[in-house]
């Protein structure tokens, strides 16, 4: 199936310039399946979204079907064929 | 004819550089360099052919990351993997890296990275990339350390400066811990530093270390500014002797050696603990030239009213010129530099995020 990830402007330079990504992924793949694509495909991309261990870095969001994912399954959540992974870093800092 | 130095300035924001051509006498600052990121760590390493700029560089968002220039800061680099990264077994994810530091000079590749939580890793190209000391990461130790209020963080690496094998640490808390044999193993080396907050006050290990600074010419002698004492060691830390007598407090961050005199040290004095600020607001840099016996603060040039900021561990540094300069930066924002050894100041830049760290190196 394919899955779409709507990355900010701030990230486009660690996609080769790239605003969106179309992924594929098995059939019922989660979050963590699909960034560990984009990390195959775009690793400086993926040391921004996640860490060593693969973990959420805490102030940037995955809204999955208009819901950020730590809502849903977190890491775990299930994606649809179609789905859009918006990835928006949340407000923080001083 | 004129030195020519670099000044660089990590802070909660940025990275700032200053450049000098005319002795120190006048600066020219850009930045911010890596807006937007918390600067704990930078290192101007001038071993190799061109002088490189390391800063240990996080962004609240996207996280931690090592950047070189090799330009004097026109453009950085940074690998596409993560140049610091735990190895998937530890279970464990980088927070920051605390301190870069450049090896010793018969091994130009090698730089080593303090990080939070408490590890070392080391770099065998120039700090491009680096890999966990695993030996340290392992010490049956670990366990008991614990974080003290900034996070538990290596925060000072200190290469012995002829010998590869030696190499001396400090965290917060944990204390200090040496190897001699490349890093195979590690001892704890903090006997005679108190742990005020600890129900044994002389532990093996567990003290809140602060800094630990040791002159290249005489690395058997190490001085350290504890939270709540300053000690100096004569015998690579394996014992500690209190030098705090002659200053006004014994509490502080910072701590830093003469680039070319043995035996002179100079350090920041805070009251107290509970009281984190520069005695009667009076900004004092203290200097001893007698390696600790006796003190005297310089003043000349520095604000000596209503300074009520700190300077913190890594805001303090000497640079490598003849004569030497030294360098304070403010949790203000505040830059001093001295072109005399301390004898007098005068303000490299202000309005600055808060200064997190200042290296500084003829170039």
């Amino acid at each position: 199936m394919r899955v779409t990830v709507l990355l900010p402007g701030v990230l486009h330079a660690d996609a080769d310039g790239r605003s969106r990504l179309d992924v594929e992924v098995a059939e019922g793949a989660t979050l963590t399946a699909v960034l560990d694509t984009v990390a195959g495909l775009y690793p400086a991309l993926d040391r921004r979204l996640r860490d060593e261990q693969r973990g959420l870095r805490r102030y940037v969001n995955f809204y999955v079907g208009g819901e950020e994912c730590r809502r849903l399954d977190g890491a775990a959540t299930r994606l649809a064929d179609g789905a859009e992974v918006h990835v928006i870093p949340s407000v923080a800092g001083g | 004819m004129a030195q020519s130095v670099l000044l660089a300035i990590g802070t909660r924001k940025g990275l700032w550089l200053a450049r000098s051509r005319d002795d120190r006498a006048g600066w020219e600052v850009t930045g911010p360099h890596r807006p937007m990121t918390d600067v704990y760590a930078v290192a101007i390493d001038t071993r190799g052919p061109a002088p490189r700029i390391l800063a240990g560089v996080t962004s609240e968002h996207f996280g931690p990351s090592v950047a070189v220039s090799d330009d004097l800061g026109a453009t950085w680099q940074e690998p596409e993997h993560p140049p610091v990264a735990f190895p998937a077994e530890t279970g464990a994810a980088l927070t920051r890296v605390w301190q870069l530091a450049p090896g010793p000079a018969g091994a130009p590749e090698v730089v080593y990275a303090g990080v939070e939580p408490s590890a070392l890793f080391r770099s065998t190209n120039g700090g491009v990339t680096f890999e966990l000391v695993k030996s340290l990461w392992d010490h049956p130790h670990r366990e008991h350390w614990t974080p003290g209020y900034g996070g538990m963080a290596i925060h000072t690496v200190l290469p012995h400066p002829s010998d590869e094998k030696r190499v001396t640490v400090a965290m917060s808390t944990g204390g200090v811990y040496c190897t001699s044999d490349g890093g195979e193993s590690w001892e704890a080396a903090n006997n005679g530093v108190r742990a005020h907050f600890l129900p044994d006050p002389y532990p093996e290990f567990g003290q809140c270390v602060h800094k630990v600074a040791v002159h290249p010419e005489r690395p058997e002698q190490l001085f350290l500014q504890n939270h709540g004492g300053v000690y100096r060691s004569d015998d690579a830390g394996a014992s500690w002797s209190s030098i705090a007598e002659g200053l006004p407090s014994d509490f502080g961050f910072p701590i830093v050696v003469h680039p070319h005199r043995p035996g002179v040290v100079y350090t920041f004095p805070l009251s107290a603990d509970l009281r984190r600020f520069p005695p009667e607001g009076r900004c004092r840099v203290y200097r001893s030239e007698d390696a600790g016996s006796t003190w005297s603060p310089l003043t000349a040039g520095l604000p000596q009213e209503g300074f009520w900021t700190t300077v913190l561990r890594d805001a303090f540094c000497a640079d490598d010129a003849d004569p030497a300069g030294l360098y304070l930066g403010s949790r203000s924002g505040e830059v001093y530099a001295s072109r005399d050894e301390g004898d007098s100041w005068g303000l490299v830049a202000q309005h600055l995020p808060d200064v997190l760290c200042v290296r500084a190196a003829v170039v």
